[in-house]
């Protein structure tokens, strides 16, 4: 058994055929391709059928709410930030649930690798529409078709001055893996929407209906924001996969003062009440 | 003789400015200070007033009355003039202030113009600072030394400031040929004693309490928590980041603590609304937190600037499912210094939430009180250590306690830490079978017997075994207090049980003083008598009478007084 595999549990929910097989070993790929000790690494994930991840990864895990991946994984990069922090969940958990976590995650640019399952659509429900379905998807709950217009990650995130801005593709686990390294090797916030099919539940994007459309971005400048925007836009007949930026900037461990002044895990530091004695001194 | 100061203005004024000089420098004279603050949500213009008494010992509470009007505009001399006693002065502008011809209690300095000699019209706060020293017959030293540390870091600033203070001194003379009032001596000349209100408090105690996360979203009144902690950030390990809601704030606390640092999250009622799925996560995950809900009235936005007990029943069940948690107030400033280091310890120990609970009364109400021991604060993390380690770890292991020995994510080598929202074996996996569930559920409730034997008994004040028994919780304390006093010197046997910890609900004390009072009163800063509801649910203790107020102001003793005298 290779060391990914080790790190893989035998039983997991998951349908047969599901997207997240190949994203799960490629995640294992990429862990035991950068050197990392299982003990070091935490994922953290919301709820969903890409949230019970941490549950098949023989890593640190913690299994939050719905759409509430993101916060906690930035308060464990500031309690300890030696710890290697994924987050991965679904579309509806990022893009949905946790909209609002998103923008102001990519704001504060802490240091993580934000794996997004993205199936365009709720599995864990059964079937309902996801911020990134394609409008006309028939659903049980949008029986006329999607009617709201599609959430588009990558531009999000590019708007919203991500550093790191990706997109992978289950079927192409390999590729995959090699990004995925990247994200968690990059400092700060890093963004890959995986492209993953739901046999179950989505019957438009297919394995079938990928692979007419998927291309590796080639001969494209990942510090060209203005040509990473217009790859990020495009959708239908070609659909880029790949590195679209990659530009670093100050993460928000590196600006907080506590952290500056001392490497040692902020949450693991010695303490004295007697430390504070003299704050009370202004009172006086 | 005790005397009452009220210092009112428009929003943008200075109104606090005054208080705090005043305040501060009659607290370093060794007068016993308390001081409220009552203002509006708004950032220029209305009413905004500070209450001070000055007395020999710390007073408790301000009355409804003022022997000293510093009035800054018409409106505080309008409001106020019923309660002025009948030797009051006013301290006012005529340019600003007009009193009627029949007011002879009248103390005009020309506030602005003064300051304007002295250097700008915006110190024409500073001037009435003067003018009332002056009508108390104080010396400037201890004034003139707090602007100085005031305005340290505006060079120039304290000079000025202090000419418009000496100014606004000489002017009021003439009006105080006599002795305006007659001041006790001060006891506690010389004594260090501090000078601090409730948000202080409570930022101070987290501090020291070794917390080194604060994450919160902006909210009156517990806003002064975050931006205590968050000027300490250069001088102190924790870090204080303003989230994008309270949602964010308390789901960044849990992943904090779960990796190994103490932290903590400040908000009021309807940011706690926002945090409650998250607390049933903290509860679920087993994961230490320390929540401060200041009170402020409801429903929804409420009276955002006032005080209120209205989210006591909230934070006691509030949450969806059913886990351990324990719910704490504070009687007094001194009790929350180290009520809330006792917050971050039961969190830590018991790997649950925790709560505490105060109000804006209690937030925003400054008192002289004695320094505070560190040395009496205590800082374990209670997590396992190699020695006690069984591997393969596992983060919920079942134990008669309940409480599993906690690791951390890094900790150890060879071990994995796994928390997880849904309902889960003792390795943090999910399960769905019926026998694990029950365990599980039983494991976490058993918390609650634990936390149950740590909570504090009621306070008593007055008679230990009255006839006439108070039952009150967290900032009505000083109220409570002068009100027994008052009925007690009226010949009533009058006795006050007073809640800080309210959940899991101690009960000895309260059976015992149920059982021999012949009449109780369960005094609340709310409508519907939430502790009451409480006191029935959990012990079966019914009180007699409620005594309620909720129109956003706090108590008066007198108020609890005459209601007490009217039903016995």
């Amino acid at each position: 058994m290779s060391e990914a595999a080790a790190l893989l549990s035998k039983d997991t929910a998951w349908c047969p055929g599901c997207g997240n097989f190949a994203i799960r070993e490629a995640l294992a790929g990429a862990i035991v391709q950068l050197d990392l000790q299982p003990h070091q690494v935490l994922l953290v994930s919301g709820i969903g059928q890409a949230a019970k991840m941490p549950h098949y990864v023989a890593v640190n895990g913690f299994n939050g709410l719905h759409g509430r991946a993101l916060p906690p994984a930035t308060g464990a990069r500031v309690a300890n930030s030696s710890l290697t922090v994924i987050v991965t969940s679904g579309d509806g958990d990022t893009y949905g649930e946790g909209g609002n976590h998103l923008l102001h995650t990519i704001r504060r640019n802490p240091d993580l690798a934000h794996f997004v399952h993205n199936n365009q659509v709720y599995g864990l429900t059964k079937g309902q529409a996801s911020p990134t379905s394609e409008p006309g998807m028939r659903t049980g709950v949008q029986t006329g078709g999607v009617i709201s217009g599609q959430l588009n990650p990558l531009a999000l995130a590019l708007v919203m001055g991500a550093g790191f801005v990706a997109r992978g593709y289950a079927g192409e686990k390999n590729h995959l893996q090699e990004l995925m390294a990247q994200a968690i090797a990059f400092p700060g916030y890093a963004l890959i929407d995986i492209l993953q099919p739901c046999p179950s539940f989505n019957k438009l994007n297919t394995y079938d209906w990928y692979k007419q459309r998927v291309y590796p971005v080639e001969r494209h400048d990942p510090t060209d924001w203005d040509a990473a925007l217009k790859l990020a836009r495009q959708w239908g007949e070609r659909i880029p996969l790949g590195l679209l930026y990659r530009v670093e900037r100050p993460t928000f461990e590196s600006r907080l003062e506590a952290l500056k002044r001392d490497s040692q895990p902020l949450g693991l530091r010695e303490f004295d009440p007697q430390s504070c004695a003299k704050e009370q001194d202004k009172y006086m | 003789m005790d005397l009452h100061v009220v210092v009112g203005g428009a929003a943008g004024q200075g109104v606090e400015t005054v208080a705090y000089v005043l305040a501060k420098s009659l607290a370093r004279a060794g007068f016993g200070v308390v001081a409220n603050r009552d203002y509006m949500s708004r950032v220029r213009g209305g009413h905004n007033f500070v209450r001070i008494r000055v007395a020999a010992d710390s007073p408790w509470t301000c009355e409804a009355r003022a022997d000293l009007l510093i009035a800054l505009n018409q409106q505080t001399y309008d409001l106020h003039r019923p309660a002025l006693t009948a030797g009051a002065r006013i301290v006012h502008d005529e340019s600003a202030v007009r009193l009627p011809p029949d007011e002879l209690r009248g103390l005009p300095v020309s506030l602005v113009g003064l300051a304007r000699e002295a250097g700008g019209a915006v110190m024409a706060n500073t001037v009435a600072v003067g003018a009332a020293l002056r009508a108390m017959n104080l010396p400037l030293a201890q004034a003139e030394k707090v602007l100085a540390e005031l305005f340290a870091d505006k060079p120039g600033v304290p000079e000025q400031n202090v000419v418009a203070l000496r100014a606004g001194y000489e002017a009021a003379g003439p009006g105080c040929a006599e002795d305006c009032f007659v001041l006790p001596e001060p006891p506690a000349a010389g004594a260090k004693r501090l000078y601090i209100e409730g948000n202080e408090v409570l930022g101070l105690a987290t501090l020291a309490s070794g917390c080194r996360f604060m994450s919160a979203y902006p909210m009156t009144p517990s806003t002064g928590i975050m931006s205590f902690l968050a000027a300490r950030q250069f001088d102190h390990d924790i870090v204080v980041e303003q989230a994008e809601d309270e949602i964010a704030a308390l789901n960044m606390v849990l992943g904090a603590s779960f990796a190994g640092a103490r932290a903590m999250t400040a908000t009021s009622g309807g940011g706690f609304a926002l945090m409650v799925e998250a607390l049933s996560l903290a509860g679920m995950t087993e994961t230490p937190a320390v929540i401060i809900v200041g009170q402020r009235p409801g429903p929804a936005t409420g009276l955002p600037t006032r005080t209120e007990q209205g989210d006591l029943s909230f934070v006691v069940s509030g949450g969806h499912g059913e886990f351990p948690r324990a719910v704490l107030s504070a009687v007094s400033l001194e009790d929350a210094f180290y009520r809330l280091n006792r917050a971050f310890d039961l969190a830590d120990r018991y790997q649950t939430p925790v709560i505490f609970l105060s109000d804006q009364h209690f937030a925003d109400t400054a008192r002289t009180i004695e320094p505070f021991d560190f040395g009496r604060l205590s800082h374990q993390r209670h997590l396992v250590g190699q020695a006690d380690l069984i591997s393969p770890y596992k983060r919920y292991a079942y134990t008669e306690s309940g409480v599993s020995p906690r690791a951390l994510p890094g900790q150890f080598v060879d071990e994995r830490v796994l928390a997880d929202s849904d309902e889960h074996d003792e390795c943090g996996h999910i399960i769905e079978d019926a026998e694990t569930r029950r365990l599980m559920m039983d494991k976490r409730l058993h918390k609650l017997a634990g936390l149950a034997g740590e909570m504090d008994e009621p306070l008593i004040y007055g008679e230990t075994e009255p006839a006439i028994l108070l039952l009150g919780w967290g900032s009505t304390y000083g109220a409570l207090r002068e009100a027994v006093d008052q009925l007690r010197s009226a010949g009533l046997p009058v006795g006050l049980l007073h809640f800080a910890d309210l959940w899991p609900l101690p009960q000895g004390r309260l059976r015992q003083a149920t059982r021999k009072a012949r009449v109780t009163f369960c005094v609340e800063q709310n409508a519907t008598g939430q502790l009451a509801t409480l006191l029935r649910a959990a012990a079966g203790v019914d009180p007699d009478h409620l005594i309620l107020k909720y129109d956003g102001r706090p108590f008066f003793p007198a108020e609890i007084t005459e209601e007490v005298k009217a039903r016995v």
